[in-house]
């Protein structure tokens, strides 16, 4: 890192920590632009186009508005926890970016923070305490089910995220995110196939995106934890929502997708990154727009009982594999990677039940 | 230490976003399972029978747009097939073939919005099914717009026949529209019939016993799905229902699955009466003569259709002065929704909505 | 053995999103982008024929709202001059009920359908502003030689939204 300026220790911190605001708010801005002009093709219109040329305005202007409402809370709110919460939800998004290699040279703030998964996993774990605080200090019956939703839920995709990470980190050998971007020649979707689903599949319901988005459930709780928020708060829920997007599509980008690895990423790495994580998005996009949404106890089942075992055997079969090869996976190992997966997921849609159902109640 | 749980009540509407217009469920809930339920309605409550004491027979038309604003048409025929029951007015065959056609392009149009917004409460939270949907609807409600003008209140039906003619761009629109709606459908059901999502959601779910349909007077799709054959098209055909052929597609154990499906295979059947009704629509006059201020003979009569919801009856009694003396009107979803608190108990939160929404109710004729 | 739920049904259904965006847009833009109504289009406003009004106030008697207010008076050549015809279009629902009975084709239903006002008073229509003049388009409900001249509806079945030949 000879030509890199910044070698003193604060100046690093001070353009990184920069850095990640300035991510985190143009990239919010961005997501919400993507995803409310991408709905358009998906359902045969256009998106917004009426601010700015393409409707790129949109964002800007949505902010304006929501800045401008009143806030207002609810009486017989706990006031104090209803004026933390969005802060709770809202810090852990821009906590996760520290460690997030934004290009192999100029990196990150700390991208070689030796446990640095590790270090995403606890930190996004802690927007639950946020979410909770806001469904309980509303005094709102569809927010307090709301985050009795979001605390079980939660906890429970928490389980299949981790295991279908540590597949990663077996084969790599470490914690540290940039060492996760180099470990393998080949992209880890393609050669933990079931971990990458898996992944995708808890950080969907992590996100409270797609068919997973119980928490806010508009046709059933309104809006679930936000339902009592408006103005300022409510404006940090969304940045924090669509933030916590953005940051677990970087991961996925930097687990899965090897990050700013890419022809020229000398110079281009940032744009890199920043286009698989645009593509991870995507991609989640196209689920959201298609599927209807879990009930709860199908969402529980589906952790526990599907996304849990298969993140088990995933992580058993790597493990054999890294034995077996004694530390050097070879890329042509993603073959029988892909069978295994393609296996799994049908022997186990055959032995999956959901269970649940009917409840008998005194008449 | 033992916990305590308590089961807490929940009012779920009357401002509700999938409560379908104003409409109140008192939810009594333990956790997410409903425990109790209990309907609350009235909250758009306009007087629609007292208003017809003080309008002539003609000047009700327009307000039973009103009633189910989603099946105007349908809505109209009823009540214009109890007047001329009532005055004994013969309808011209033309006018009996373009009610049919209406009929079941109003049917169409009325199941691929209730099947749309039941996926939406199913939680397709951002409506794509539903747009799609409406980009069908939108093509009959093109049509409605050049037979009579409007889109949504059609007003269209008359005592004695219809107002006007059909335009002449009217039939290649329908026939075009006939030809292409199967491909339509066969695009829904791949985007949904075979969902793992869709179906965890509605397989078993609500389940409506065929028993307890018919004791509560269930009708239309509703009470199809629960196995019950029964369409008052074929049982007590009205218009020129008897000069078609189509099935009468039942469900199998009455879940909202079946209520789906069943709405679905409703469509493909009325198109198959719209190709049917195409080919042998005949020449001649389109409306009988009837005076402008009508007076039917002292007496009564019921009059009742198949409405995309259900059997939608009108009974009118007439002291032969211009306005009914009384009108009642038998609103199929009002009934429908009877059945509700049977169907969902038990169920979670998000059962409860997507159960509800699978009656396809209107809140127009529910409170009427 | 069958195998069933593996997501199928799921991919079949991503399948059919992803084909839609390949596919033409139906949205019109609205403001800029104007759809032609249908002949029978029974718009916003009512035209009022005043050369071929007799006052016979069936317009009036027809209405379910009771809208219209006709005042005449007796003229003199023994024929009725209408001096106040009057309709209040914020209480009117546009069923063309008036426009059907007129026996002598003098009213008639407005093309129009942009006319939001900031004032209620501003929506009852006086005799001047009813009649027919030259801003004046009148819709073809229940007049079949208006219906003649009037362009063809826009549909959604032949412009937009139809599918491609795959």
């Amino acid at each position: 890192m000879s030509f890199w300026p910044l070698d003193n220790y604060w100046a690093h911190f001070a353009v990184f920590a920069t850095v990640i605001l300035a991510f985190v708010v143009i990239g919010v801005m961005a997501f919400i632009y993507v995803e409310r002009r991408g709905f358009g093709p998906f359902q045969l219109r256009r998106g917004p186009n009426r601010a700015g040329p393409f409707g790129v305005l949109q964002p800007i202007a949505d902010a304006i508005k929501v800045l401008l409402k009143e806030d207002i809370v609810p009486a017989g709110a706990d006031r104090a926890v209803h004026f933390l919460a969005p802060v709770v939800v809202f810090l852990p998004v821009l906590l996760i970016f520290a460690v997030v290699p934004f290009h192999g040279k100029l990196g990150g703030l700390i991208p070689n923070l030796n446990i640095g998964i590790l270090y995403v996993v606890a930190v996004s774990a802690l927007g639950v305490v946020g979410l909770f605080m806001a469904g309980w200090g509303s005094n709102n019956k569809y927010s307090l089910i709301s985050a009795m939703r979001v605390v079980a839920a939660m906890i429970s995709y928490e389980m299949p995220l981790v295991l279908s990470i540590i597949g990663v980190v077996v084969i790599v050998g470490s914690l540290s995110m940039n060492d996760i971007v180099t470990g393998h020649q080949v992209p880890f979707f393609l050669l933990t196939p079931l971990g990458f689903l898996i992944f995708l599949a808890s950080s969907m319901a992590e996100i409270n995106r797609g068919p997973f988005d119980l928490l806010e459930a508009d046709s059933e709780i309104v809006a679930g934890f936000h339902i009592e928020y408006s103005g300022m708060k409510f404006a940090m829920f969304y940045l924090a929502e669509y933030g916590h997007a953005l940051a677990m599509s970087a991961i996925a980008a930097t687990v899965f997708l090897k990050g700013w690895v890419g022809p020229a990423d000398d110079y281009l790495g940032g744009l890199w990154f920043v286009a698989k994580t645009l593509l991870i998005f995507v991609l989640l996009i196209w689920f959201r727009i298609t599927f209807p949404r879990l009930r709860i106890d199908q969402l529980m089942g589906f952790a526990w009982k599907f996304l849990f075992p298969a993140a088990l055997i995933n992580l058993l079969v790597i493990g054999i594999e890294e034995v077996a090869f004694d530390g050097d996976i070879p890329w042509w190992v993603l073959f029988i990677n892909f069978a295994v997966a393609g296996g799994l997921i049908l022997a186990w849609s055959k032995l999956f039940k959901l269970g649940g159902g009917r409840v008998e109640v005194a008449v | 230490m033992e916990l305590r749980t308590e089961p807490f009540v929940l009012n779920m509407g009357p401002q509700h976003p999938s409560t379908h217009g104003v409409f109140r469920m008192r939810v009594t809930y333990d956790g997410e399972v409903v425990m109790d339920l209990e309907p609350m309605f009235g909250y758009l409550h306009r007087g629609i029978e007292k208003l017809a004491e003080t309008r002539t027979y003609t000047q009700f038309i327009p307000l039973t747009d009103r009633l189910a604003y989603l099946s105007s048409m349908t809505n109209n025929h009823a009540y214009v097939l109890a007047v001329e029951k009532l005055a004994g007015i013969t309808v011209p065959e033309r006018a009996e073939y373009i009610r049919v056609i209406m009929d079941e392009m109003m049917r169409i149009s009325s199941h691929l919005m209730a099947v749309g917004f039941f996926l939406n409460d199913l939680g397709c939270s951002v409506f794509t099914p539903l747009l799609y949907m409406y980009r069908e609807r939108e093509k009959l409600l093109d049509l409605f717009e050049m037979v009579c003008g409007q889109r949504l209140t059609y007003n269209y039906m008359r005592i004695g026949g219809v107002s006007h003619d059909l335009p002449e761009e009217f039939m290649p629109a329908l026939k075009q529209f006939v030809a292409e709606m199967p491909s339509y459908i066969e695009e829904y059901e791949a985007l949904l019939a075979e969902n793992e999502i869709l179906l965890a959601r509605t397989k078993g779910v609500g389940i409506l016993p065929r028993e307890l349909a018919i004791n509560a007077s269930v009708s239309g799709p509703v009470l199809r799905a629960s196995g019950v054959k029964w369409d008052i098209r074929k049982v007590d055909p009205y218009s020129v229902y008897d000069r078609f052929e189509f099935d009468i597609p039942t469900g199998e154990v009455g879940d909202n699955y079946d209520r789906y499906r069943v709405r679905i295979m409703e469509m493909q059947q009325s198109l198959r009466i719209l190709r049917q009704a195409i080919e042998q629509l005949p020449e001649g006059e389109v409306c009988a003569k009837v005076p402008q201020f009508l007076r039917p003979p002292k007496g009564e009569a019921y009059g009742r259709i198949e409405g995309p919801q259900g059997e939608l009856g009108f009974y009118i009694v007439s002291d032969n002065s211009i306005a009914p003396y009384r009108l009642h009107i038998r609103p199929p979803t009002l009934i429908n929704l009877t059945a509700l608190r049977d169907m969902i108990r038990g169920w979670k939160l998000a059962d409860a909505i997507a159960t509800f929404g699978s009656i396809d109710i209107c809140l127009g004729e529910v409170d009427r | 053995m069958r195998f069933e739920r593996y997501g199928k049904g799921l991919a079949k259904g991503l399948n059919i999103t992803l084909k839609h965006v390949f596919r033409p847009r139906i949205t019109t833009q609205y403001p800029e982008q104007k759809l032609t109504v249908s002949k029978r289009f029974r718009g916003y406003e009512l035209v009022w024929d005043k050369s071929r009004c007799t006052g016979c106030a069936t317009c009036a008697k027809s209405c379910p709202q009771g809208n219209i207010e006709i005042v005449t008076s007796r003229g003199s050549d023994n024929r009725y001059v209408v001096e106040k015809f009057e309709v209040d279009t914020g209480r009117c629902i546009f069923c063309g009920l008036c426009v059907e009975s007129c026996p002598y084709d003098a009213l008639f239903l407005g093309l129009d359908y942009e006319r939001a006002s900031y004032r209620r008073g501003d929506l009852v229509l006086s005799k001047e502003q009813l009649e027919l003049g030259p801003g004046k388009r009148r819709s073809g409900y229940f007049r079949p030689e208006v219906e003649s001249t009037l362009p063809r509806q826009t549909l959604l079945l032949d412009t937009a939204g139809r599918k491609k030949q795959d």
